[in-house]
């Protein structure tokens, strides 16, 4: 039997394709968010696509409490359990130097939510030896920048968590695939200034699948994305800190 | 809601506008939308001219409000958002028995286009117009929710409406019930006009389309391919893979040498004796759709698509555009001859009983001057051109052809009495203009 997903942030563009490739396939999926009305509408969709199982369950990053009963779902299902991980939230830089409180928010949203979470998980996937996890990051995260660097903070932060939790879960079976997509054609970025290469969300949730099923660690999707973000974790610090990119 | 300024065109690309354009991805933000700043909504923007652009003014992309929302396999009714692409929702449930009853020649054609152009297949002589099997829908007037059913005034000025009775949110759609993914096509030789035309009334298969050599003249005039079909269980032949064209074609790609010459091995790969093949359901509905972007085919300039009806006696008529066009040498591979029945859902729905003849043109002067000569041998023989199609008609043309224009333009003032759902085709065409 496939493995049962859960997919927090749900309603998210990229999530949508994700779980709708998912779905193709005949897995279980509990879609996980905020707006139980979506979550509802997308659980229908990924039926009549051929999930065995689309579930709407609510979850909040910023909402401890909603995670145990998400997990106890979850953990009912036979198999293998695997979580995918798109939730997060990206303020404009200039609305956090107006009200630098908004940090806490982004790193609950990119962080500290979601790695709390998997933290609640992991001896789950231990116990049944076996199960996926696949955590979102960001380009943004590779290094701090003058245009958004509280956003690649928790980025950041989430990176640096997934690469600990693939340590772990590998001794136990399990595996972790830190995903950190370029820009991607999503309300997120839509009709933002200076957006370029923009990947669709199909063609992101398409370079995820194929991480999985190769048990990849870290990818970057688009995968150019490597090189550029090479050439800018290169730049020594001295010129990088008069760049405005 | 962030607004994108954008330029974008209709598929033929001879018409661009820019705009700015929004792109929900969730109901609540489409609501909100059409409370506090209504405007027209787009999808794919299939429709080849003016239909799904508005010039200088807001737009709301639909394409991402595309679940599938809801399905009830007795009745096999499927609730589905407006945003969904036909093709999406033939791969999803074609394997288990069900399709769309209509299916346009594009899979990425949406549920609110295939509604606001009332779209029709290559059954339409049996199977009727894509609104005739629309069990209801849900439009957003301004801030409000409103269902509509079928028999309403509402509902007839908004199969066909081209968007002007409110924004089209979701639909529930009949479907028919299939045997598996798979066509059995028949396809065979027509030899010249009579022949062509005796062939597709001949047919008694559920899908019956003739391709035509529009660059033959002469006693071969109105050759081409007959292509039959049926629904068949399979094994489903595999699926052609896509291919996509990333360039503006130069000039020389359609010029009429070439055409000729392609158009003669289109028709000499079909064995005299005919043939019958198993075919992947993509690969017959939406032939063209395995070629993404393939109107760049036609260059910067872009192409038009010409396409009417003629009452049934009136095949003549047809007869002497297809003369024209042969004389004109303005030709592209693509031209297409149906029968069609007298099935239509709306007001300001295309089909009616007859013949029906598209062919494709590069833009350029020529062939705009050959458009209006075709629209007026249109008109002449009592027919209509398609509006999903046209990008170049005159108000009066449109007027004269249809008919139920004054009702309708009633509706859609009652619907939207400030204009705001207008677009560059209703514009264009002064269609919502009082009588």
């Amino acid at each position: 039997m496939s493995d049962t997903w859960i997919i927090l942030g749900a309603t998210s563009a990229m999530a949508r394709a994700f779980a709708r490739s998912l779905a193709a396939e005949g897995a279980g999926l509990l879609l996980a968010g905020r707006d139980g009305a979506e979550l509802a509408l997308l659980a229908q969709d990924c039926r009549l696509r051929g999930a065995r199982l689309a579930e709407a369950m609510a979850f909040d990053t910023r909402d401890a409490a909603t995670f145990a009963a998400l997990i106890a779902r979850a953990a009912a299902e036979p198999g293998p359990i695997s979580a995918a991980v798109f939730a997060g939230s990206m303020p404009p830089q200039a609305a956090i130097d107006a009200d630098p409180a908004l940090i806490e928010g982004v790193v609950a949203d990119n962080f500290a939510g979601p790695a709390r979470f998997l933290q609640m998980l992991a001896p789950v996937i231990e116990a049944r030896g076996a199960g996926t996890v696949v955590g979102v990051g960001s380009v943004a995260g590779d290094r701090g920048r003058l245009g958004n660097y509280v956003y690649g903070a928790a980025k950041a932060g989430f990176h640096a968590y997934l690469s600990g939790l693939r340590n772990r879960l590998g001794r136990a079976g399990g595996h972790v695939v830190t995903v950190k997509p370029g820009f991607v054609d999503t309300a997120m970025t839509w009709g933002l200034p200076g957006m370029f290469l923009v990947a669709r969300p199909e063609a992101v949730a398409a370079d995820i699948r194929s991480a999985i099923l190769r048990r990849r660690n870290v990818i970057y999707t688009p995968f150019f994305w490597r090189w550029i973000m090479l050439i800018i974790r290169t730049i020594p610090e001295p010129i990088f800190k008069k760049l405005k990119i | 809601m962030r607004w994108k300024t954008l330029e974008y065109s209709g598929w033929g690309r001879s018409h661009r506008a820019r705009g700015d354009l929004a792109r929900p991805e969730r109901r609540a933000d489409l609501a909100r939308i059409c409370a506090e700043t209504p405007a027209p909504a787009i999808g794919m923007r299939r429709s080849y001219g003016d239909a799904a652009t508005n010039d200088a003014g807001r737009a709301i992309d639909m394409t991402r409000l595309d679940r599938m929302t809801g399905f009830d396999p007795d009745a096999g009714l499927l609730e589905v958002e407006a945003g969904t692409r036909l093709g999406e929702i033939a791969a999803a449930l074609a394997p288990r028995g069900w399709l769309p009853a209509v299916l346009p020649g594009t899979g990425f054609a949406t549920v609110g286009g295939a509604i606001a152009q009332d779209v029709h297949g290559k059954n339409h002589h049996h199977a009727g117009s894509f609104g005739q099997h629309v069990e209801s829908l849900t439009l957003l007037q301004g801030g409000a929710t409103v269902e509509v059913a079928p028999g309403t005034d509402l509902f007839l000025a908004t199969l066909g409406g081209l968007g002007q009775t409110g924004v089209i949110v979701s639909a529930r759609l009949r479907l028919m019930r299939v045997p598996g993914a798979a066509m059995e096509v028949r396809e065979t030789r027509a030899a010249h006009w009579s022949d062509h035309l005796a062939a597709l009334e001949r047919s008694d298969a559920p899908y019956c389309v003739g391709w035509i050599d529009a660059t033959a003249t002469g006693a071969t005039l109105g050759r081409g391919i007959v292509e039959e079909a049926r629904h068949s269980a399979g094994p489903v032949a595999a699926q052609t893979r896509a291919r996509k064209v990333a360039l503006d074609a130069p000039g020389l790609a359609l010029s009429a040498p070439v055409v000729r010459a392609f158009n003669a091995a289109y028709f000499n790969r079909i064995p005299p004796a005919g043939r019958t093949r198993l075919r992947a359901l993509p690969d017959f509905f939406f032939p063209l759709d395995r070629l993404h972007d393939w109107n760049r085919l036609y260059g910067k300039r872009g192409f038009h698509q010409f396409q009417c009806v003629v009452p049934p006696g009136a095949a003549k008529a047809l007869r002497e555009m297809l003369e024209a066009v042969a004389a004109s040498g303005l030709a592209s591979p693509l031209a297409v001859l149906k029968r069609m029945g007298p099935g239509r859902a709306g007001m300001l729905s295309f089909p009616m009983a007859g013949w029906t003849l598209a062919i494709d043109f590069p833009n350029g002067p020529a062939a705009r001057d050959l458009i209006a000569r075709l629209e007026a041998m249109a008109l002449a023989a009592e027919g209509r051109i398609y509006l999903a199609k046209d990008a170049l008609a005159a108000p009066a043309t449109i007027r004269a052809m249809y008919p139920e224009l004054g009702a309708w333009a009633h509706e859609a003032a009652r619907a939207d009495p400030q204009g705001y759902l207008a677009t560059d085709l209703v514009r264009r065409l002064q269609l919502r203009a009082p009588a």
